[in-house]
């Protein structure tokens, strides 16, 4: 009876079609398998990334010693803060004034101005970027790349704060200005700590979007505004060592913390 | 008396609201534009507990929200205090409001929902902690200031935001539609407690309600809306007894609606014929011409059945149903209508009371009441 109404409850149980545990094997066998060798392998003791010795920290101590990539990686968290601090901003901005505000013709078509660089291929928004801030003479080294990255940001920093004041019940809000809370004071002391875990979880994203950046940042950064990706792409082309793989693990790592903390605040917000 | 109280020219009282011919329609110019209130002019007193009763849709949540500012009229002019609330934004207006569901700050705790108000109003923080105190103790929850809203029960949210409507010692209160989603144990129960709270404050009330008996019990005066516009303002007595038209007679409670002709007068009642013959003694109501068209409306408990044979009109009872106080019949005139007939369950009742039964129909003389139309 009891076993009956638990089957009852979840008629479309995955585990129980045929295939199904294989093809998810080998999506996240695809998924996950490279990453773990190249974590695997930044231990190794010897220089190479195929013939496993013994286990050892040296390549990290040496990543960590080695002045380029501390310089690189300075660069790509004071990047990454910059632009994540202002495209949330920029994000939070939009997503009131796509919220709030009654339906006006054209809202549609603001989304996807505001959203259009997660469509635009990326190698365009970065020639563009190039050719833009030559034409206008704008040499302000890291600078540059802190405005660039700040420009495709956005939209990843927009989504989820967006979803988060769609779900928000306005009554809240007139609850407010009817206790006598003007609407800056409204934002302050209801909008803004309720839409806390959606620009939290924005930021989070925006701020890993920016730290794993490629495309952009090579066109744009001029010499001496490398980042790590960047850093690493003509590591690479040297050869891979095991001390590309640890700079790697290091930068995998730091995306992982970001991107749960995103995840879990989306957890607790529906919750 | 309560009749002539509530014709009263609203200059005569303390006026707290006035609307004047007050329009609002909904996407203006717009092919599906809707008018949601039209040409409302409605007073409501200082201290007065008023309600604004209706069918869903009838313009009363959107005249309360004309009220606290949340939209704005499209035409006619709203008075607060005898000042032209126009462009006054919400939080400018001396008004509270205690919503449908609520709307508590989820992220605050009950005392500080409750301070929101004071606190916005920059009073002082000592202030501020008593008059919270004092509301918690109020609405009966002295001890659940630390709780997070989200903690409570439907019951207790609903006193909470009682307390933090209340706190501001506001000049109005507005209620939409606060008990309905109480379960009904506890929304008799908040019936009373609102009623007291309201004449212990002595701050006026306006309630929304679809409710026709929280606004009887409740109320000192009662607006009845429908489709936008006003069908009668009075008090739960006046409105009950006297309904202006039909759908106010159908609507506060179950009623018998007979249309008839007037007939001759007879000494100060006028005699209404029903289809079929059967005649009922009714009091006029303005000009009552013989041989107009007229609808009855006849209250189920004002009817009597009998078992003995005697005076009054002859029926047959086609159905029965048991309640408990009381029982429903319905009876079926020998020379007229369908009637439904509530009677008391008292001890000595009940026989010769079952289906199919030949029974006396009592309707003493006035108990029917004369609508226009």
């Amino acid at each position: 009876m009891r076993s009956d109404m638990m089957a009852g409850s979840r008629p479309y149980d995955l585990k129980r079609y045929p295939g199904f545990g294989f093809m998810a094997a080998v999506c996240l066998g695809l998924l996950y398998l490279p990453l773990f060798v190249l974590v695997f392998f930044s231990f190794n003791e010897r220089r190479s990334v195929s013939n496993w010795s013994e286990f050892s920290l040296d390549w990290y101590a040496k990543a960590l010693a080695n002045d380029a990539i501390r310089q690189a990686a300075t660069n790509s968290f004071l990047v990454a803060t910059v632009a994540t601090i202002a495209a949330t901003v920029l994000a939070t901005a939009a997503a009131l004034a796509t919220t709030r505000v009654q339906r006006f013709r054209g809202l549609t078509a603001c989304y996807a101005v505001i959203n259009s660089p997660l469509m635009v291929p990326e190698i365009v928004t970065a020639v563009a970027l190039l050719s833009f801030l030559s034409l206008i003479g704008l040499e302000l080294g890291v600078g540059n790349v802190m405005i660039a990255h700040t420009v495709f940001c956005v939209p990843f920093a927009y989504l989820p704060i967006r979803a988060r004041l769609h779900g928000m019940d306005t009554t809240l809000e007139q609850a407010a200005a009817d206790l006598y809370a003007d609407p800056v004071q409204t934002f302050r002391h209801v909008t803004l700590p309720m839409l806390m875990p959606g620009i939290i979880a924005g930021a989070a994203l925006a701020f890993v979007i920016s730290l794993d950046d490629f495309i952009i940042t090579q066109m744009v950064a001029s010499a001496g505004a490398t980042t790590l990706p960047v850093y690493i792409y003509s590591q690479v082309r040297m050869g891979v060592t095991p001390e590309v793989n640890a700079v790697s693990s290091m930068l995998l790592g730091v995306s992982i913390v970001f991107v749960s903390m995103a995840v879990l605040l989306r957890k607790k917000e529906t919750a | 008396m309560n009749a002539a109280l509530s014709q009263t020219p609203p200059e005569a009282v303390g006026t707290a609201i006035e609307l004047r011919s007050v329009t609002k329609v909904f996407g203006t110019g717009s092919a599906e534009s809707v008018t949601a209130l039209d040409e409302v002019s409605l007073a409501i007193r200082d201290n007065e507990f008023f309600t604004l009763l209706g069918p869903s849709g009838c313009g009363k949540t959107t005249l309360l929200r004309l009220l606290a500012g949340f939209e704005q009229v499209t035409r006619g002019d709203i008075l607060l205090f005898g000042d032209d609330v126009a462009g006054l934004p919400p939080h400018k207006r001396p008004i509270n409001t205690v919503f449908q569901h609520y709307a508590l700050f989820p992220h605050m705790t009950v005392a500080e929902n409750v301070a929101f108000g004071l606190r916005m109003l920059r009073r002082d923080k000592a202030e501020i902690g008593r008059t919270v105190e004092s509301m918690l103790t109020l609405v009966k929850m002295p001890d659940l200031g630390e709780r997070k809203s989200s903690q409570l029960s439907g019951g207790q949210q609903q006193r909470v935001a009682l307390a933090r409507a209340l706190a501001n010692h506001p000049r109005v209160l507005l209620l939409d539609e606060p008990l309905s989603a109480l379960d009904l144990k506890l929304r008799q129960e908040m019936r009373l407690e609102l009623k007291t709270l309201q004449r212990e404050t002595g701050i006026t009330f306006i309630f929304v309600t679809h409710d026709q008996e929280e606004a009887l019990t409740m109320s000192d005066r009662i607006a009845v809306l429908r489709a936008g516009r006003i069908q009668q303002v009075g008090t739960p007595d006046v409105i009950y007894e006297h309904p202006a038209n039909p759908f106010v007679a159908n609507f506060m409670g179950e009623t018998n609606l007979l249309p008839a002709v007037i007939g001759a007068a007879e000494r100060d009642m006028v005699r209404c014929h029903l289809e079929g013959g059967a005649e009922i003694l009714a009091r006029p109501v303005g000009d009552n011409a013989a041989g107009s068209r007229i609808t009855l409306s006849l209250r189920p408990e004002r009817i009597v059945l009998s078992a003995d044979s005697g005076s009054g009109l002859t029926g047959r009872i086609t159905d029965c149903l048991y309640r408990g106080t009381d029982t429903s019949y319905r009876v079926t005139l020998e020379n007229g209508p369908e009637l439904l007939v509530y009677e008391q369950n008292v001890a000595d009742r009940g026989n010769g009371m079952s289906v199919g039964n030949s029974v006396r129909v009592l309707i003493a003389p006035g108990a029917a009441r004369i609508l226009a139309g």
